[in-house]
């Protein structure tokens, strides 16, 4: 059984159970909570449909309440049709998916934490224009979904999924650290693979601070899921290589919570530093009552 | 923890602490309003009052008054659904002592004229933990079923109320008990593991000394 306690265990334990690694994560879970497997399934699959809706129903007209953001999901899917791009089909595709949901967020739309709603954007951008391009099933998504969850559970356990404690390192950090790993499952790579994943997904966004404009969830957190998703996918893309993470994977999370314990409390969602504290920013700052 | 805090909630955007726990500040209030509230004044605290404003706070605030979920997609539009419903309220701001940024106080009238005021809090991830009834300190979080009963202050009331808990075979998780003053109004909040049922609830309204009780069962957030 899984601990989420620690990657290595999760390993270990998946090796010794001879499952999935989603499969094991997903009869873990029931375990602890004392749910059927079906019951697990069937609110996950809800939350993969959530996502798409919310995706669907984006409409770039819509702006967030301090004006901010808005509308760039929509120019990023008009510049990918025009064709040329500098990224090319895929990957203008997963960019535009993530100023989507970012926005759909801002703009107090229905949208699933994943694992915060500032980081709600990096795994439907991922995996939906995956199943766009490579054409994986609704169940395979599902699957993907629980190496997610999984990977989350040790990220939050270990270090923090919460901007307040552990800055945008642990909301749009975690989340691309929850998708490098599921983008080497439904790649068919395997649970090592996704560990190195995860590791090298924390590792390249380590110490981003949480610093937003006018204490909203905006500037920059919008962007921010474009560069969480992009992470996601070069890591899962080098450890799909045989590249390996040479910190060990637990180690690297243990080293994103003391980073997040050393980051001021300027720079940890109370809009007092970075971009929040900029001349731009000020001009945005909350007035105090 | 479960997979479902980590992929989850489902909710109405920008933020779990500022829009989706308000909403959840909101459901409480009107569950422990015990009826259908016509009339709010919500004072905000902190930074709820400074950037409430750009996080649909005060939306969420009334949408759970409303009754609302969450991932309801009405939340943004709760100020028209309250002119509907028939709910009228005030918004203003205050400064509270010793308590989370993230904090609210509400005043409430129902529509068979009860009154109560809560003060909440919301610390992050959606959760929330009321700190004030009526006045009087507590602390609970409404993740467990849970009984506040407002009762004078006289002895035996505990152990009375205990006990018809236990002769319904529940246990208590928590107990916390406040008193304005000696012989005054107290309260006294109570976190079981199992669902309270109705009717403990009502053979507990029928203790003497017993002023009202409210049943607070965790809700059904299917997502």
């Amino acid at each position: 059984m899984i601990e989420f306690t620690s990657l290595d265990q999760m390993l270990r334990d998946t090796k010794q159970s001879g499952l999935p690694l989603w499969e094991n994560i997903l009869l873990s879970d029931c375990a602890r909570q004392n749910i059927p497997r079906e019951e697990s399934m069937a609110r996950m699959a809800t939350m993969l449909e959530v996502m798409v809706q919310a995706d669907e129903g984006y409409r770039a007209g819509d702006r967030s309440a301090s004006g901010l953001v808005g509308g760039d999901g929509g120019r990023m899917a008009a510049y990918a049709q025009a064709g040329n791009t500098l990224c090319g089909p895929f990957l203008s595709d997963v960019m535009a998916g993530a100023l989507r949901m970012g926005e759909c967020n801002a703009c107090m739309k229905r949208i699933v934490a994943a694992p915060t709603a500032g980081a709600c954007g990096v795994l439907p951008a991922v995996l939906l224009p995956y199943r766009r391009h490579f054409g994986a099933g609704k169940d395979q998504l599902v699957q993907a979904l629980y190496v997610a969850a999984g990977f989350g559970m040790v990220i939050a356990e270990r270090a923090s999924i919460s901007g307040a404690e552990g800055g945008c390192q642990a909301e749009i950090g975690s989340a691309a650290a929850m998708a490098a790993p599921a983008l080497v499952h439904l790649q068919g790579g395997s649970p090592e693979q996704m560990v190195h994943a995860c590791a090298m997904a924390v590792k390249n966004l380590l110490g981003l601070v949480c610093d937003p404009v006018g204490g909203l969830v905006e500037v920059p957190c919008v962007k921010r899921n474009v560069i969480g998703a992009m992470d996601a996918l070069s890591a899962a893309q080098m450890a799909l290589a045989g590249i390996e993470s040479r910190v060990p994977a637990d180690q690297v999370l243990d080293a994103m919570a003391e980073v997040g314990r050393s980051l001021p409390h300027t720079l940890r969602e109370t809009g007092k530093g970075g971009l929040a504290a900029t001349p731009f920013g000020m001009e945005y700052a909350p007035k105090e009552p | 923890m479960n997979l479902f805090d980590i992929l989850g909630p489902v909710m109405v955007g920008p933020s779990s602490s500022h829009t989706a726990g308000a909403v959840r500040i909101g459901r409480m209030a009107r569950a422990l309003l015990g009826q259908k509230p016509i009339q709010a004044e919500l004072l905000l605290h902190g930074s709820f009052a400074s950037t409430g404003e750009g996080h649909g706070t005060h939306q969420a605030l009334i949408a759970g008054l409303l009754g609302l979920a969450p991932d309801d997609s009405r939340v943004p539009a709760s100020f028209a659904l309250a002119k509907e419903r028939g709910l009228e309220f005030t918004f203003g701001s205050c400064t509270l002592r010793d308590v989370h940024p993230n904090s609210v106080l509400i005043r409430l009238e129902g529509a068979q004229g009860g009154r109560l005021e809560v003060g909440a809090s919301s610390p992050g991830g959606g959760r929330i933990r009321v700190f004030r009834v009526d006045g009087l300190d507590t602390s609970f979080s409404g993740e467990l079923p849970t009984l506040v009963v407002h009762n004078t202050d006289q002895p035996g009331c505990v152990s009375q109320v205990t006990g018809v808990l236990a002769g319904r075979g529940l246990n208590v998780a928590t107990l916390q008990l406040n008193r304005g003053g000696r012989g005054g109004s107290a309260v006294m909040v109570i976190e079981c593991d199992q669902p309270i049922p109705q009717e403990a609830a009502q053979e507990v309204r029928a203790l003497p000394g017993i002023l009202r009780v409210t049943r607070y069962t965790p809700e059904e957030e299917a997502l």
